[in-house]
């Protein structure tokens, strides 16, 4: 179904493993994201989808395994690194529950996801030298074109926290955006949105696959919206995959209907 | 009206100075909730090196304007120093410890450099020369308000201005209020937070070292404990105004000078302390969160 022929892995994981005492979150887990590719993470809640978003992006530092980005400067693991260090590489995320910088308008929301991919120091704002001056100025313009391709600009100087549910989450998903990312992982995107709402992200992130040549992790419990747009679909339960292929597949695989559609069916 | 006058001018050069001092508090405390116990401190080595390096500059030849300036430079870099290398000895380890560590922390920075100085300077009140230049314009008005004073004022003013634009439009601004309001989240978009920090803390340092060699040079005098003092107003002035907020601290220091200020010229000197402590009990009995500080209802 992949409808770009780049078949070159942005994000490889390998045996990715993650303790917390006792407790194994993530166990031996495997991935691979290829170049412009959307895949979904599915699994029951507790599953350890959360654990393996926040080990890829730094906040954890998992226990055993591999996670490498490949950059445009070549591959890089990055396992450790400092959650700054992971965005600055190129994977940004959004969150199940809302963070927004709430005291920050819109625009300048989205402005500090550009903080990474620009540099003026302290001495340089105070000076103002046209070096500086320039940076600002394209930061706050490439922050607005963001905005209008999410379709937020009128809302540009509104205080984020004024804004309605479903447009904090676009906001959320303009700032990641903004650093540039090659791979973006969405937790939970359409989580309280309305079917309108979600028809209108579900468009949204394929635009941003189609346009941008991102690709997209997202861990989604909205299965339809799961099985629209994912390329590939990762099972987990128990913090271990169970399952991984086309949507086609994963519907058809009786681990995946015992250990999470099944469930559904009889809630 | 003279004297009213004086008063109030005087007031002013008092909240400036205390402004100066409790933006640091506020800026530290808005992005780690830390009251920084040891940034009077870093106040009062300000004020010694900037007595030390006039001291010099004044053998060496230089007059007047020239040894304020590269006196206060030597300062700001000397102060800016220690505040670095305080938060990343003594709160940066404690960075994810329950509060009342790094406040211990704090308190035992601030009696360690208060003894360091003691003993690697003086117990005694040193002098102080007087580096701001009296100015002809002002003889006419010299009963009202001195050189010093108009100094203070709007070198304050000056430095507060451009730290509202640094704070509100520049890159690293933006950084440091993404910081204050969602660490997490502030390092998940690619900012990195300990430079933040560390640079908060060298902001502060510089305000409190320009602080403290402005007032070192009008009042005449310095000791190891005047950090300790000013500390503590400052500290005072920022929780009057809402600790945390900017603008809550300035208007805090304001009133904090203008209260002590006017107790001091209509009542005595003696319940100078008196007022602004009185000042402070009032505003957290009506106002817990400050003037201007946002009192967030507590979830039960």
């Amino acid at each position: 179904m992949k409808q770009n022929d780049q078949t070159l892995p942005v994000l490889e994981v390998k045996g990715l493993t993650m303790d917390f005492g006792g407790l194994r979150a993530v166990d031996h887990v495997d991935m691979e994201i290829q170049n412009g590719e959307i895949v979904a993470l599915i699994g029951p809640n507790g599953a350890g989808k959360t654990t393996f978003f926040n080990c890829i992006t730094g906040i954890y530092t998992p226990t055993s395994g591999d996670i490498i980005v490949h950059t445009k400067f070549g591959e890089k693991r990055i396992n450790g690194k400092k959650p700054n260090q992971v965005t600055e590489l190129g994977l940004a995320r959004t969150f199940q529950n809302i963070r927004l910088f709430p005291n920050m308008t819109v625009l300048e929301n989205v402005m500090i996801g550009r903080h990474c991919r620009t540099k003026a120091k302290v001495i340089g704002a105070l000076l103002r030298d046209p070096g500086t001056r320039k940076e600002e100025k394209d930061a706050a313009a490439v922050s607005y074109g963001i905005l209008e391709k999410i379709g937020l600009t009128h809302l540009a100087n509104e205080m984020a926290s004024n804004l309605p549910y479903g447009a904090q989450r676009k906001l959320e998903i303009a700032r990641a955006l903004a650093t540039e990312p090659v791979l973006l992982l969405l937790d939970e995107p359409a989580a309280g949105m309305n079917p309108q709402e979600t028809e209108e992200l579900t468009g949204l992130i394929r635009e941003i696959r189609d346009q941008d040549k991102i690709a997209i992790l997202l861990i989604e419990h909205d299965m339809k919206l799961v099985m629209n747009l994912s390329d590939r679909i990762y099972v987990m339960d128990h913090g271990q995959r169970i399952a991984a292929g086309t949507p086609m597949e994963i519907k058809n695989n009786p681990e995946v209907i015992k250990a999470y559609l099944g469930e559904e069916a009889d809630a | 009206m003279d004297y009213f006058l004086q008063l109030f001018l005087s007031g002013l050069t008092k909240g400036s100075i205390y402004a100066l001092i409790a933006l640091g508090y506020t800026m530290v405390y808005g992005i780690i909730q830390l009251i920084n116990f040891a940034h009077g401190e870093i106040y009062m080595i300000g004020a010694f090196t900037a007595l030390i390096v006039a001291s010099v500059l004044t053998i060496l030849g230089f007059s007047g304007l020239s040894i304020l300036i590269l006196a206060g430079i030597a300062a700001v870099i000397y102060s800016s120093a220690y505040g670095y290398t305080m938060e990343k000895i003594a709160y940066r380890p404690l960075r994810n410890a329950p509060r009342l560590s790094p406040l211990i922390s704090a308190i035992g920075m601030s009696i360690f450099l208060q003894n360091y100085v003691l003993l690697a300077q003086t117990s005694d009140f040193l002098p102080f020369p007087a580096l701001i230049p009296e100015f002809e314009f002002l003889k006419p008005v010299s009963h009202i308000m001195s050189s010093a004073e108009l100094v203070i004022i709007l070198s304050s003013a000056v430095i507060m201005v451009l730290l509202t634009f640094f704070i509100k439009f520049t890159r690293m601004g933006k950084a440091m209020r993404a910081t204050a309001q969602d660490k997490k989240m502030a390092r998940l978009v690619g900012i990195d937070v300990d430079k933040v920090i560390s640079l908060t803390f060298i902001v502060g340092s510089s305000l409190a070292a320009l602080g403290g060699i402005l007032i070192a040079s009008h009042i005449g005098q310095i000791n190891f404990y005047i950090g300790f003092i000013a500390g503590i107003k400052a500290f005072t002035a920022a929780v009057l105004g809402g600790i945390g907020s900017i603008p809550g601290a300035v208007l805090g220091a304001l009133i904090l000078g203008w209260t002590e200020s006017f107790a001091t010229g209509y009542v005595s000197s003696d319940y100078e302390d008196v007022f602004a402590f009185a000042l402070l009990v009032l505003i957290l009995i009506f106002r817990p969160a400050g003037i201007l500080g946002k009192s967030s209802a507590q979830k039960v």
